[in-house]
């Protein structure tokens, strides 16, 4: 039977196979077609090769499953935010600074001081990001105040603030945006009809030549359908409502007291340490003395797992179970910041009443001293009254004013190091050592390692998705005082991918239940939102509230640091613009803005539920539809 | 060219001259060590529904028979009569559970449990099944297949 069908196929396509009329032209467009197909074909798979870490993640993901291979995409995608934000303060604050701006050592400024000259080459120094370091690009304080620099007339004082403002505007979109796409994938939704069927008949690709991609292969199928078991398992379980129900409820409630009990545990620890300190820090050991570290790094590594040992009471499908550990863990991290600073708050106050009033007259001090300095460099060469050549000083001789804003941006740069290399440390130590005894020894231990304890470890997905996403925004923070932060995290980050993929394919063995991740990682962009939002209210407070330093950065001199703005809109744009610009900051314009952008929202939200709901009743009608046939 | 691959593959069975007609067969085992075919985890059954003794010999007619299913120019129709061929292991013309069983352990090269399995298997039987008889006959896999997005991507063919 198949040779008629062959015939019939023969008579048909005459003309390709050099008979009948037409044949050239035929053969001319077949030709073409199936250039056209193969071209496609390769565009795509090119498309694909330009994905950084396509083929890792993929590999990852055939491995070790969906939610795995979610939190690299998630890595893959903070990435690319953090290259953005590195072009911006390498191209627009860093690179015209070095390249335009005065050079080293031609202001005090820009001088290591004579005092720390010896130290400031050794490599303890600098690893401290003092030193050389300090004293350059890398940190706010290098930068000066004068308006416009070079032949260009490149205004740096206001691209600094610019650069600022616009990173954290970037991210609050990019965020929002990513979000929004998102919701709108999710939407679509998937024909789930015949689920099992196409993974059994259609998943196996024929074109399959190589045995790498192959073992590939069968472990995706293997994962895929382990995850669409879990999915089965959870849709079929019987609940009894009020035993889960109760289960559930007791749960969040041992949840909420582990919460208040770590903060009460804080609270106390850090008033102990103020007696401590009050008495005189000689009279301790090293527990006394190092307490409060202790106990919020010993809190922060116990009370995840003990959220892990409550959440198995609750019974949820394990996405929804990684959730709520999420979420419990942000509030632990969170509750113990709070705890921690209101704690500290008493001490702040006295100390800020009395801080305050001295920088002030720390400020007028150190002035005082410079002129009283300069007057003894021309002490008796020149009358009162005429104006002489200034000496030349040495800028580093030169008594500096103090720089809070540097040493804010320091402590940023080394608190991200030390998470840095404390993050592949606990890789190195907890996940390969902990492998590679687990393989040896094993022929020589009493009971068997890899199923009993300590066996592999398993990938820690909420762990690390926690990580990147407070580190982001300690980058977010201190980007604005440290403009080296996000070339700093870029390099983290690259080397975070590499070094965690090898180590997740090398150590670690997947879950006991792969479960299929949620397409849309909306859970993720929400909670970077939320500490997007909280990293820049103490930036942006800065800005508007606090003077800056008057001796270093390129706001010195100014009572605040936007006023780069108004001066900007002064010298550099016509006057009708300042005037224009003056009416629209009126709080009276704004406030009736700010309330038509409230009530927009509420009518686009109203009419996207009703889309949602149309699009429910359509689906619902098209499956009848089908059934029905 | 599909005459050269034929060739090679026994130099000295395979005459180079077909004008003759001459009654030749391939072995299975050559076969299924092509490249084309060797990673793939149904080979034996490709080469055997194929084959028209059954036993799993190709002749040249056979062989070209199965690339042109394989291309990318079969019609739709034609593959989904040969891949039901290729899941029917006990060649009874209805896809019953232990087909089902031996194609999801081939698959997945044995690493789903017993009870994974079986769960799979009463699911496709459950999706699937439309007249009721609890095995898969033809025209409840070319109902499912008709429907399903990736079909026609993996069994295309290169030359």
């Amino acid at each position: 039977s198949f040779s008629r069908e062959a015939q019939i196929f023969v008579e048909k396509f005459e003309g390709a196979l050099g008979k009948g009329k037409g044949k050239k032209f035929y053969a001319y467009k077949v030709m073409m077609t199936k250039k056209w197909m193969k071209f496609q074909r390769d565009f795509e798979n090119f498309k694909t090769a330009c994905i950084p870490w396509e083929m890792k993640i993929k590999e990852i993901e055939s491995h070790f499953g969906s939610s795995v291979a979610s939190y690299f995409i998630f890595l893959r995608w903070m990435y690319g935010i953090n290259m953005i934000l590195f072009g911006l303060t390498f191209g627009l604050v860093m690179v015209p600074e070095a390249l335009m701006g005065k050079p080293y050592g031609s202001l005090p400024r820009k001088t290591v001081p004579r005092a720390e000259e010896a130290t400031a080459m050794n490599f303890a120094t600098l690893w401290d990001f003092s030193g050389f370091a300090q004293y350059s690009v890398l940190f706010y304080g290098y930068y000066n105040n004068q308006r416009t620099i070079g032949w260009l007339k490149f205004r740096m004082p206001l691209s600094y603030f610019l650069v600022g403002v616009g990173s954290i505007g970037y991210s609050f979109m990019i965020v929002t945006r990513t979000m929004a796409k998102n919701a709108n994938d999710d939407g679509g939704g998937d024909d789930t009809s015949f689920n099992f069927s196409w993974k059994m008949f259609t998943s196996w690709d024929y074109l399959i030549g190589n045995p790498e991609t192959a073992d590939n292969k069968f472990a995706s199928i293997t994962t895929s359908f382990k995850e669409a078991i879990v999915e089965e398992q959870e849709s079929r379980k019987e609940e009894n409502i009020h035993l889960t129900r109760f289960l559930r409820v007791l749960a969040n409630f041992l949840a909420l007291c582990t919460l208040a009990g770590s903060g009460y545990l804080i609270f106390f620890v850090v008033r102990r340490s103020q007696q401590f300190a009050l008495e005189g820090l000689e009279n301790y050991g090293w527990w006394e003395r190092n307490e409060v570290n202790t106990v919020m790094s010993l809190l922060g590594m116990f009370c995840p797992t003990l959220f892990d040992v409550i959440s198995s009471l609750e019974n949820y499908h394990p996405r929804i179970a990684l959730r709520w550990q999420l979420g419990r863990i942000f509030a632990l991290f969170l509750g113990n910041l709070y705890t921690f600073i209101i704690a500290l708050m008493d001490e702040i106050n006295l100390k800020a009443r009395y801080l305050l009033p001295f920088t002030l007259e720390e400020e007028k001090i150190v002035k005082y001293n410079m002129t009283i300095w300069e007057a003894s460099l021309y002490n008796g060469t020149i009358p009162e009254n005429s104006t002489a050549p200034p000496i030349q000083v040495d800028p580093a001789d030169v008594p500096r004013g103090p720089c809070w804003e540097t040493m804010v941006g320091q402590e940023f740069v080394r608190l991200t190091v030390s998470d840095m290399m404390t993050t592949y440390i606990t890789i190195l130590i907890g996940d390969f050592l902990r492998a590679v005894f687990v393989r040896f020894f094993n022929y020589c231990w009493c009971w068997d390692l890899e199923y009993g304890f300590p066996s592999y470890s398993e990938f820690d997905i909420s762990g690390n998705v926690l990580g990147l996403i407070f580190n982001q925004g300690m980058i977010w923070m201190g980007s604005f005082y440290a403009p080296c932060l996000p070339a700093i995290n870029v390099f983290r980050l690259h080397t975070s991918m590499y070094l965690q993929c090898w180590a997740v394919m090398c150590c670690n063995v997947p879950q006991e239940r792969v479960f299929k991740a949620s397409r849309s990682n909306n859970f993720y962009m929400a909670m970077l939102l939320f500490i997007l939002f909280l990293s820049t209210l103490p930036a942006v407070y800065t800005i508007v509230s606090i003077p800056p330093s008057f001796d270093c950065g390129p706001f010195s001199g100014k009572t605040r640091m936007y006023e780069v703005i108004s001066e900007t809109l002064e010298h550099d744009f016509p006057s009708w613009f300042g005037k224009v610009f003056g009416y629209a900051s009126n709080p009276g314009l704004i406030l009736p803005f700010i309330l038509l952008m409230v009530l927009s929202l509420y009518y686009l939200n109203a009419t996207s539920k009703s889309y949602k709901e149309a699009n429910l009743e359509l689906k619902k009608k098209l499956q009848s539809v089908r059934i029905e046939n | 060219r599909l005459h050269g691959r034929y060739h090679e593959m026994a130099p000295n069975v395979v005459p180079m001259d077909y004008t003759k007609d001459p009654d030749v067969k391939l072995p299975m085992q050559l076969i299924i060590n092509m490249p084309e075919l060797k990673e793939n985890p149904f080979k034996e059954r490709i080469v055997a529904s194929f084959s028209e003794d059954g036993e799993g010999s190709l002749s040249f007619n056979d062989f070209v028979d199965m690339f042109s299913v394989l291309s990318e120019m079969a019609p739709r129709e034609l593959k989904a009569i040969y891949a039901f061929k290729i899941y029917d292991f006990n060649t009874d013309n209805f896809i019953c559970k232990a087909d089902l069983e031996k194609t999801l352990n081939k698959l997945t090269r044995e690493e789903l449990t017993a009870e994974e399995i079986t769960l799979v298997c009463e699911k496709v039987i459950e999706e699937a099944d439309m007249d009721g008889d609890g095995k898969l006959g033809f025209a409840d896999f070319e109902n499912m297949i008709s429907k399903a997005p990736d079909f026609l991507r993996y069994y295309f063919k290169k030359k």
